[in-house]
């Protein structure tokens, strides 16, 4: 295959090299286990506690508040489960929102199926929650609120210090799933009045399987997988050694590079959405046009399918994804699509392109020429459009 | 994830368009799944499928079961084309994820509406043909409906 335009940067992004460089040894010469007592293994211990550093530092926490794990999803099972099953004893409320990650809203319908409550908040059509409704779902029994830093399919972000204000106020305890968030938007953790917060290497150009946990001294979190005594006796397993490290190095990279990287990228993604917005009918913006992660663009078009868009796109070298039914396996369109007010039918013909610093405006010239093609290709054999040409006249 | 003849008629769909005064039509599926076909007919004097062109709101699958599913029924007698099954349309595109078989069910029930349209413009019976399960418009109504 010839030229590859790689716009799916919210599913993950490309290891950065001197990220795989700086991991290389712990596999190999550097490979002993942290917990031995040896020096040529102990010494590990502290390029761990130097990478838990270099981390907090990036969310203005304290380095022993930072608890890795495999990845976002056991981050967000971690702070719910535990949360939920440490604070029971106060209540048995949680409240969150409709277009959180699955692995928030499937831990929370597992947590109902154990007898606890959960409000699920409605979001406006750019996807941000409101805080009357917020505090409306506050009972005396809540004991977290869970809500999503920025979306990852519309990349709208939400408004955390507010939230997190009036989580403080109610003394309930605040998790934010900050996976597509961290390393694209600064986060300050005290600022912002959270406890808990998830994240995920591979999001910012970091190694797969490998995330973390945030969580407020003084916060009363279970272990959620036993064993050994690693990560302060809360997370047992022998650490992922290479991980940790090229997941340090992928956040100091993240953090130094945030504005001018950012600031690129947002100026793109606004060349991208004029220019849709301009030269292809029918389609609508999703997600929030200002408080919107920095490479997030995600339009839907009327009249055509997801997944027959992103297949002429493959073909054209195109890397990009859909929330239409026939890309999730299920009957149903995207949860997030459908919480924002789009009928079903506007839903199946979303199409979302994540940009990452390596993408230029030619390649997006490339792109939304190519995509005008071929939404007019698709919408010339939908009936659908026939129909509403037909009423038209 | 799809065969090369899936691919071919996605990127290369036979007889799409419609047919002006078509003997028959039929629209099946409804936007809430993801998945609208519309099949036109033009059926000569001797029962004869003439011609048969398509319109298609879905995936990959749909619109190559929708291409696959005119070819298969062009030139045949109207009670041939009834035994054009999903079954038929699936082995004709060399397979599909079994995710997508439901895409060659669509295929057939579109074709079958065409044929129960064109029969009851003509006033005639077809035997075998039933009315058709799902319509567009009913599923506007009846949200619950089953595909």
């Amino acid at each position: 295959m010839g030229k590859l335009i790689y716009l799916d940067n919210a599913a993950t992004t490309k290891t950065a090299p001197e990220v795989v460089e700086a991991m290389l040894p712990y596999f190999t010469e550097k490979f002993g286990n942290p917990s031995s007592v040896y020096s040529f293994a102990s010494g590990n211990k502290d390029v761990i506690a130097a990478q838990r550093e270099i981390i907090g530092n990036a969310l203005g926490a304290k380095a022993n508040e930072i608890y890795f794990t495999a990845g976002g999803s056991e981050s967000d099972n971690w702070a719910l489960k535990a949360t939920a099953e440490a604070y029971q004893g106060k209540g048995n409320h949680i409240i969150t929102s409709k277009i959180e990650h699955h692995a928030i809203l499937h831990t929370c319908q597992y947590l109902e199926s154990r007898g606890f409550e959960v409000t699920y908040l409605d979001v406006d059509e750019n996807g941000l929650i409101k805080l009357d409704d917020l505090k409306a779902a506050i009972r005396p029994t809540t004991i977290l609120i869970s809500i999503m830093f920025a979306n990852n399919e519309i990349g709208t972000i939400e408004p955390i210090k507010e939230i997190g204000e009036i989580a403080h106020e109610h003394k309930i305890l605040f998790h934010t799933d900050a996976v597509q968030a961290f390393g694209q938007v600064p986060i300050n953790v005290d600022e912002c009045h959270i406890d808990m917060l998830s994240s995920s290497g591979h999001k910012l150009n970091g190694p797969k399987g490998i995330g973390f946990l945030y969580i407020r001294s003084g916060v009363k979190i279970r272990s959620f997988v036993h064993g050994g005594a690693q990560e302060r006796k809360r997370r047992a397993g022998t650490e992922n050694v290479p991980g940790i490290v090229g997941f340090g190095k992928a956040v100091e990279r993240a953090v130094s590079s945030m504005e001018k990287r950012t600031s690129y990228e947002r100026e793109l993604r606004d060349y991208m959405i004029e220019r849709i917005s301009k030269e292809i009918p029918y389609c609508r913006l999703n997600g929030d046009p200002v408080k919107r992660l920095p490479n997030n663009v995600n339009f839907s078009f009327r009249f055509v399918e997801g997944e027959s868009m992103l297949i002429n796109l493959d073909l054209k070298g195109i890397c990009a994804s859909s929330g239409s039914a026939c890309t999730s396996g299920s009957l149903d369109p995207s949860h997030v699509l459908l919480a924002i007010g789009l009928p079903h039918e506007i839903a199946h013909g979303s199409l979302r392109m994540t940009l990452n610093e390596e993408i230029t405006k030619e390649d997006i010239d490339y792109v939304v020429d190519n995509l005008k093609d071929i939404v007019e290709l698709i919408r010339s054999m939908s009936p659908l459009y026939e129909d509403f040409l037909k009423k038209q006249k | 994830m799809y065969t090369e003849k899936v691919m071919d008629h996605f990127q290369h769909p036979r007889n799409v368009g419609e047919i002006e005064n078509a003997s028959g039509v039929g629209t099946v599926g409804n936007a809430k799944c993801g998945d609208i076909m519309r099949i036109y007919l033009d059926i000569d004097e001797n029962e004869i499928i003439r011609d048969c062109k398509f319109k298609t709101f879905g995936c990959g699958a749909a619109i190559a079961t929708s291409s696959m599913a005119t070819e298969l029924v062009k030139g045949k007698n109207i009670r041939e084309a009834l035994e054009v099954t999903n079954k038929a349309v699936m082995e004709a595109l060399d397979g599909l994820p079994p995710v997508k078989v439901h895409c060659s069910l669509l295929a057939e029930e579109a074709i079958h509406a065409a044929l129960w349209d064109y029969a009851e413009k003509h006033g005639i019976k077809i035997e075998g043909l039933d009315r058709p399960k799902s319509d567009i418009h009913e599923g506007e109504e009846e949200e619950e409906e089953e595909y």
